[in-house]
């Protein structure tokens, strides 16, 4: 499975080290706040608030340079919007991935 | 050029923040995590140039835009390059720019909105583009266009999908809504003072409790409007 990285945030801080922690500092805490929200709307089959959930929890995707990961979002999104959770568990295995991820940061 | 970053992700806020410190032309003067809070702030300053994320819940980009009288330059962030066809209904908007922004990508954004800056019209003039002078209003009616006398107009009240415009010598039915109107009538003279009517302050007779008197029309005052009515007057 495809795995993150921090290569769009090193591309894009020009090497200033103090704004990649202070970058990563917020996604780990910005991530478990949309993912928490995401599993309580999905939970309640709110598939409409989940689609928009997963809409915001994709920058975060294409931030950690899972680019394969983000077409996988934004299908999931796309059902969602149609009242389906078709590529719920692909999703939810990629937002697994990313908390693994940012642990160890 | 002063911007303002209005997106409700923090690290998205954070990610345009840097890229704007990149830039010597660019001073971010604010960060919102919503619309409603740039809204307040820009009503009291004033700004070049926007960062506007479109999808935000409640009150989206595109919302925002449309509350704005004279809006500024807009650069929308968006993770869906799905919105682009509807950016270009906007002349504000410069360019879009889809998440997660590039350095390069970004660059080629400012290059766009500083390039646009040469053209636009100084701030003094903002409401008399809309107007072919200064004191004129046309208005399109059976296919003509009928030029009104701006100072002349005492009321105008919202009727279904038309308005009429009350002036000292006549009256117009257009087809056309209140909001549109209010946006090329002076701030100076005119007040909306209720969702259907908009009035001319220096025609004002008399008010009570919550109407004018304007001519011969007893027009409605709506409370959300009334301090901003008696803040116009001047009062002994």
């Amino acid at each position: 499975m495809e795995q993150p990285n921090l290569s769009y945030i090193e591309s894009m801080s020009g090497g200033d080290k103090a704004f990649e922690e202070k970058l990563i500092g917020i996604i780990q805490k910005e991530f478990p706040e949309e993912k928490h929200v995401y599993f309580d709307n999905i939970t309640a089959s709110n598939f409409k608030e989940a689609a928009e959930n997963v809409h915001k929890l994709k920058h975060k995707i294409s931030i950690l340079g899972l680019v394969k990961s983000y077409e996988v979002a934004v299908n999931y999104e796309d059902h969602l919007i149609e009242n389906s959770t078709k590529g719920r568990d692909d999703f939810e295995a990629i937002l697994q991935i990313m908390t693994d991820f940012l642990k160890t940061l | 050029m002063n911007c303002i970053i209005i997106d409700d992700e923090a690290t998205a806020r954070a990610i345009i923040g840097q890229l704007c410190s990149n830039v010597a032309s660019l001073n971010v003067l604010e960060e919102f995590p919503n619309a409603i809070q740039a809204i307040k702030y820009l009503n009291q300053n004033e700004v070049d140039l926007i960062f506007l994320d479109i999808h935000m819940p409640d009150f989206t980009g595109f919302d925002f835009i449309e509350t704005l009288k004279n809006p500024p330059k807009i650069v929308l962030t968006t993770s869906d390059a799905n919105f682009a066809i509807q950016a270009f209904e906007y002349d504000c908007i410069v360019d879009y720019l889809v998440k997660p922004i590039t350095p390069e990508r970004f660059q080629k954004a400012i290059q766009k909105a500083e390039a646009v800056k040469s053209v636009v019209k100084p701030k003094g003039d903002a409401n008399k583009v809309e107007t072919s002078s200064g004191n004129d209003l046309y208005v399109n009616i059976d296919r003509r266009l009928i030029k009104i006398d701006i100072p002349s107009i005492y009321l105008v009240e919202a009727k279904g999908d038309y308005i009429h415009v009350k002036t000292e010598d006549k009256n117009y039915t257009v087809h056309s809504t209140l909001k549109k109107i209010e946006e090329k009538l002076p701030d100076s003279l005119f007040l909306k003072v209720h969702r259907s009517y908009i009035i001319n302050v220096d025609k004002i007779i008399d008010i009570e409790d919550n109407s004018v008197l304007i001519k011969k029309d007893v027009i409605p005052v709506s409370r959300s409007n009334r301090p901003e009515l008696m803040k116009r007057l001047n009062l002994l």
